[in-house]
């Protein structure tokens, strides 16, 4: 093979190997997002899967956070605010974890209907502002926006 | 001043990012400076041998 | 405006300019008069953006500091999308009309756009572990971005691969036009699927959801970045030219002017 035919050999390979690489990693981002998205309310309604992990989104319920003080075990409700599940999860949470936040947790479903988490993921919105203006404001943004 | 250096506990990730951006950036002139230098040198190189005749007059 | 018996008819202006924007010589003196006026309104709109942004822009009320990686991390993000705008434009100025000064701003906008593309996702991925709790998810706002950096990498490749640059040019040019349907895909992916990541706060035609003393550095830093990638620009293609036009007249002159 002349060094221009191996130049041009290697330069298709690399192109293929580029389509070949961007499609992959656009399948699995389409995969992952097609992993089905259930609220509290399809879970209840017992559409979620029994035997694989799905992803759960809703709002943190208020007042429902426990965490055990020996360990890194913790467990809140999340609604959509027609239904709500609970979720229990081992691990450091998010900073931006909090009650009324916006999350999506990736787990499975227990028996007894409760989500084991594998992963907590915080979503935040769009909006920015000093605290003092989110104070003033007659509805906190970040719940509004859900 | 520490304070802001602190950056409410983010300072790692705050510096950081702004950090990895000055070295790229910086990166995008320094390059380009340096191979213009090298550009002129070679430039020079090539027009002194083509025209060296110049120097006989 | 002076009339003289030679001047050009508004048609011969326009040639005349058109002439000179392809012209190397004239790209290339012109280029070096503007590149001090650039530093130096690169130099106030840093200061200034990064001032505001790092001292006098409040903290968020949910994010706290950490929302200031936005004034690193949107610019770059914009910019990476801007780079590969400017750089398709003159891929397809390149294949229609032939002009040597586009293929050469075109081979020069790929390590650039890389650049503002890699910073993109490295400050994201600093920004999304704290607050998200994640470095990074496959949403299709990372998966397209990161799809960008290979677009541009293969770009670079690519033109370095063929040994004729003019070819090398044209083969570049087609690679970067095919590229662009990732550009609405980025811009538009936090709407059409549903991702981690959150929606456009300034690009998006209601009025920006963000604090004002919050805005304005974030559009003083835009400005620095894309002022920079001029200046960036500028540098690249005045070598690329000297690089191709070597042997030419106006770079003996040129060295003879340094000389003297």
């Amino acid at each position: 093979m002349t060094p221009v035919r191996k130049k041009r050999l290697w330069l298709i390979l690399a192109l293929v190997l580029g389509v070949g690489v961007s499609a992959a990693l656009v399948l699995q981002a389409f995969n992952q997002n097609m992993m089905f998205y259930y609220s509290p309310k399809d879970i209840k309604a017992g559409q979620a899967p029994a035997n694989h992990d799905f992803r759960v989104g809703g709002l943190v319920v208020a007042g429902t956070v426990k965490r055990d003080p020996s360990s890194l075990d913790v467990h809140f409700d999340v609604t959509d605010l027609t239904e709500t599940v609970t979720v229990k999860y081992t691990g450091i949470l998010p900073d931006l974890f909090r009650e009324g936040q916006g999350i999506i947790a990736r787990g499975r479903l227990l028996p007894d209907g409760v989500v084991e988490a594998a992963e907590v993921l915080a979503k935040h919105d769009e909006n920015y502002m000093p605290p003092e203006v989110a104070d003033s404001l007659p509805h906190k943004p970040a719940e509004e926006a859900q | 001043m520490a304070e802001f250096f602190h950056m409410g506990g983010y300072a790692l990730y705050v510096w950081s990012s702004i950090g990895i951006t000055a070295v790229v950036l910086l990166l995008n002139v320094l390059l380009p400076l340096q191979k213009h230098r090298e550009m002129l040198r070679r430039a020079a190189d090539f027009h002194e041998l083509e025209g060296g005749n110049h120097d006989t007059r | 405006m002076i009339k003289t018996e030679a001047a050009p008819s508004n048609s011969g202006l326009f040639k005349l300019w058109y002439h000179r924007m392809a012209s190397p010589v004239w790209f290339y003196r012109i280029s070096g008069k503007l590149l001090p006026w650039l530093w130096a309104l690169f130099a106030v709109l840093l200061v200034t953006g990064l001032y505001g942004g790092l001292v006098t822009a409040p903290a968020d009320y949910q994010q706290g500091d950490s929302f200031r990686i936005i004034y690193v991390h949107v610019p770059a993000a914009w910019l990476s999308m801007f780079v590969y705008m400017v750089m398709a434009v003159s891929g397809a100025i390149a294949l229609i009309w032939r002009i040597k000064l586009a293929e050469m701003v075109l081979v020069s906008c790929a390590p650039i756009g890389a650049s503002f593309t890699f910073i993109a996702l490295v400050t994201g991925s600093l920004w999304g572990k704290p607050m998200w709790g994640t470095w990074w998810v496959w949403d299709a706002r990372m998966t397209s971005e990161l799809i960008l950096l290979f677009l541009y990498l293969g770009v670079i490749g690519l033109y370095s691969a063929i040994e004729d640059k003019r070819m090398a040019s044209r083969a570049v040019a087609i690679l970067a036009l095919v590229g662009i349907v990732n550009i609405p895909i980025i811009h538009y992916s936090v709407e059409w699927w549903n991702t981690l990541h959150q929606g456009a706060t300034v690009t998006k035609f209601d009025k920006p959801s963000i604090h004002i003393d919050m805005l304005i550095p974030l559009l003083l830093m835009a400005g620095a970045f894309k002022v920079f990638f001029a200046i960036s620009l500028l540098l690249r293609t005045r070598n690329e030219l000297l690089e191709r036009e070597l042997p030419r007249k106006w770079v003996k002159q040129l060295v003879e002017e340094n000389d003297g």
